[in-house]
């Protein structure tokens, strides 16, 4: 475990599982390895918004609600996302291909608005993009 | 050396790509290949070039020329006209007020630029050390090492007047020698690159653009204080940035410039990288300790501070990656090249991240007290066709604005608290008057009340009773006793919060309620929002503030 810290591993637990969370017998198997309590894992895993304790879709949609994105009307692509995905913040669609989340700031300020999905960076979106994009992930072409 | 007629420098920054330039790289080879020019023409990927908006950016040397919107689909054109016949393709030049600016140095983005933080980015590839080391890379470590005490290096840092760019602004030789006095066998440096300020991508620019740069900072760092480890922080939201740090860091070892005895000295000194989670408190230092030692990202009491007490319990020193950036070139070039800079209390340069109703957004470096009339008229452009400026907001949720009677207040540390506001780490939002000031206070009071860790009272739940009054007010039913409560309710929040983010958490409300008074008013008084942003429709459209954590 040299060279990786409890909130390092609890990210690769995470990657690793295709449910996109970390679950309750990994966690208490982490809170061995680091001789800490597992209460004190579950306080780590519920503090950092990245992480879950509940199953999650496949792919993490991340919107971001900076200033600059919400100048540039980024309010219409969360509205958009609602719709096509027919979720909530916080929820996951009924296929498991999709969990929509909230992020502070992505630092994408001059191609607002912008999202991630998973690793990959999206910006200057249109309304119209959306449905496009989503289709395109569904099929694994991005 | 492969001597080539042309270098195609394309930018690889995470905007750039997510713009659309995923894919130029491999076209342009394409084409080059069918007209068979692959030894004439050399294609770089390189880091951030600063104007984000206008891309994806490619730049042609030996000339210069600036291509903007560049798409895969262009790359057929570009080799056929450009690189085969000479003959620049105009319709992709940087276009301004109608005007066509053929080269880079031509326009007035890039020209009226300093460039020390950005030195090299949008200039090498960040994933080859030899091109950051043919810049002069690594130079002032060798420098440090071979001819200078950590006395001397702390003391030409010290001379240089470099303060702490994450926002705060302090000294950073203070902050060395500080943590050099301590008696320890084990220390750390930390470069803090959990940016989080919303409408701040600087750290993460230089990260993706030249990390070699902050690796070198940081070793420079270790060798002024008797560090022999540094970890990076960093957000798990930039991917690109943990991707090119982890190479540079893997091409920087085997180089034998980190690890054991470097260049050959009895310093030895190496950086892991830690990752962030999602949690926007943890760009406070203490917080960003508990959170390396696989903790809450809760902040801790100081004193004892870091210098003294950091990470496991050792003296430990905080830097952020702007800061870092600058100390290889005011080692190598000293403490009296950097003051040529900015002004006596703020010595270097500034990058800001110009964002909002501007025509040019992107990364700006300018000398520190510049005033922001030059980096949003002169630089930016100025405010889209049939606008008006009405406010720049900086610092973030830290921060607050500028209206328009200040646009040629010198931008320092000095004079932007009087203000009342902070430089914080650079973001700069321009508003033209479609935006609702009172909107503007209550975004980053949401912002606040979701990303407060919970730990003290006065910013867990006066933040939250902040942005209940503001939801009062941008939703018609406020009472003009909500304003005094709002000024009385901020300033015992700023006093009594434990960490930085609670005590900078008030300054939006606060200081939108100094200049943009009357806006308040139209909204309690007449309730109308006058910039038409707030729905105003009563009671029942009143949000309901939630906590996203699960209990």
């Amino acid at each position: 475990m040299k060279g990786k810290s409890l909130i390092d591993v609890l990210h690769e637990i995470q990657e690793s599982n295709p449910e996109n969370y970390v679950p309750e017998n990994l966690a208490k198997k982490v809170s061995d390895t680091f001789k800490t309590s597992p209460a004190k894992v579950y306080g780590v895993v519920t503090f950092y918004t990245m992480f879950s304790v509940m199953p999650r879709g496949k792919h993490i949609i991340r919107v971001c609600r900076s200033l600059s994105c919400h100048l540039a009307d980024g309010k219409k692509i969360v509205k958009k996302l609602k719709e096509e995905l027919g979720i909530d913040f916080g929820e996951t669609t009924e296929d498991k291909e999709f969990t929509l989340e909230e992020s502070s700031c992505l630092g994408m300020c001059s191609i607002a608005p912008s999202m991630m999905i998973d690793d990959v960076p999206f910006g200057n979106l249109k309304e119209e993009d959306i449905p496009v994009i989503l289709k395109k992930v569904r099929e694994g072409v991005l | 050396m492969k001597i080539y007629r042309i270098h195609a420098l394309i930018c690889a920054g995470a905007q750039c790509l997510a713009a659309g330039g995923n894919g130029l790289e491999d076209a342009l080879k394409e084409e080059l290949k069918k007209h068979d020019l692959t030894e004439e023409v050399n294609i770089v990927e390189t880091g951030c070039m600063g104007s984000c908006e206008l891309g994806p950016l490619m730049v042609v040397y030996p000339e210069g020329v600036i291509y903007t919107k560049v798409k895969p689909e262009d790359a057929a054109e570009i080799v056929e006209e450009h690189f085969l016949k000479g003959r620049p393709v105009k319709r992709l030049l940087w276009k301004q007020e109608e005007k066509r600016f053929p080269t880079l140095s031509e326009v007035p983005f890039f020209a009226k630029q300093t460039k020390i933080v950005l030195r090299n980015c949008g200039l090498i590839n960040p994933e080859d050390i030899n091109e950051y080391i043919a810049q002069g890379g690594y130079e002032a470590l060798a420098k440090a090492l071979t001819e200078m005490t950590p006395e001397d290096v702390i003391k030409v840092i010290k001379d240089s007047g470099l303060r702490g760019r994450g926002g705060a602004g302090f000294p950073t030789g203070q902050k060395w020698e500080f943590a050099y006095k301590q008696q320890s066998d084990t220390k750390y440096i930390i470069c803090n690159a959990d940016e989080g300020d919303p409408g701040a991508y600087m750290d993460r620019s230089v990260l993706e653009g030249d990390p070699h740069s902050v690796l070198e900072g940081m070793a420079i760092a270790g060798y002024a204080i008797g560090a022999q480890k540094g970890y990076i922080y960093i957000r798990a939201e930039y991917p690109l940035a943990v991707k090119r740090l982890e190479i540079a860091i893997k091409q920087a070892r085997a180089a034998g410039l980190l690890g054991k005895n470097i260049f050959g000295t009895n310093f030895s000194f190496d950086i892991e990288l830690r990752m962030g989670a999602g949690a926007f408190v943890c760009g406070e230092e203490t917080a960003l300790i508990n959170s390396i030692e696989g903790k809450r990202g809760e902040p801790r009491k100081k004193p004892p501070f870091p210098a003294q007490k950091g990470v496991f319990g050792k003296p430990t020193v905080i830097n952020n990656v702007e800061t870092l950036a600058n100390v290889p070139v005011i080692i190598e070039k000293g403490a009296q090249f950097f003051r040529k800079f900015g002004t006596e209390k703020s010595p270097g340069t500034k990058v800001f991240a110009l964002a909002g109703k501007v025509n040019i957004t992107g990364l700006v470096e300018v000398p520190l007290g510049t005033p922001l009339r030059t980096i949003v008229f002169d630089i930016g452009g100025g405010i889209p066709e049939g606008h008006t400026f009405k406010a720049a907001q900086t610092g973030g949720p830290s921060g607050g604005v500028i209206p328009a009677e200040y646009l040629d207040v010198p931008m320092d540390y000095e004079n932007l608290p009087q203000l009342g506001t902070i430089m914080g780490s650079g973001g700069l939002i321009v508003m033209d008057e479609t935006s609702c000031m009172v909107d503007v206070a209550k975004f980053f009071l949401k912002f606040t009340v979701d990303e407060s860790c919970g730990k003290c009272t006065p910013c867990r739940e006066g933040t939250r009773q902040m942005l209940n009054i503001l939801e009062k007010i941008t939703s018609g039913n406020g009472t003009m006793e909500d304003i005094d409560r709002l000024e009385k309710l901020g300033n015992i929040i700023k006093l009594t919060s434990l960490c930085g983010l609670g005590q900078t958490a008030p300054n939006p409300v606060l200081s939108t309620l100094r200049y943009f008074r009357d806006e308040y008013i139209a909204h309690i008084k007449d309730k109308k929002c006058p910039a038409n942003v707030c729905s105003m429709r009563g009671a029942k459209n009143e949000r309901k503030v939630v906590n996203r954590r699960p209990a």
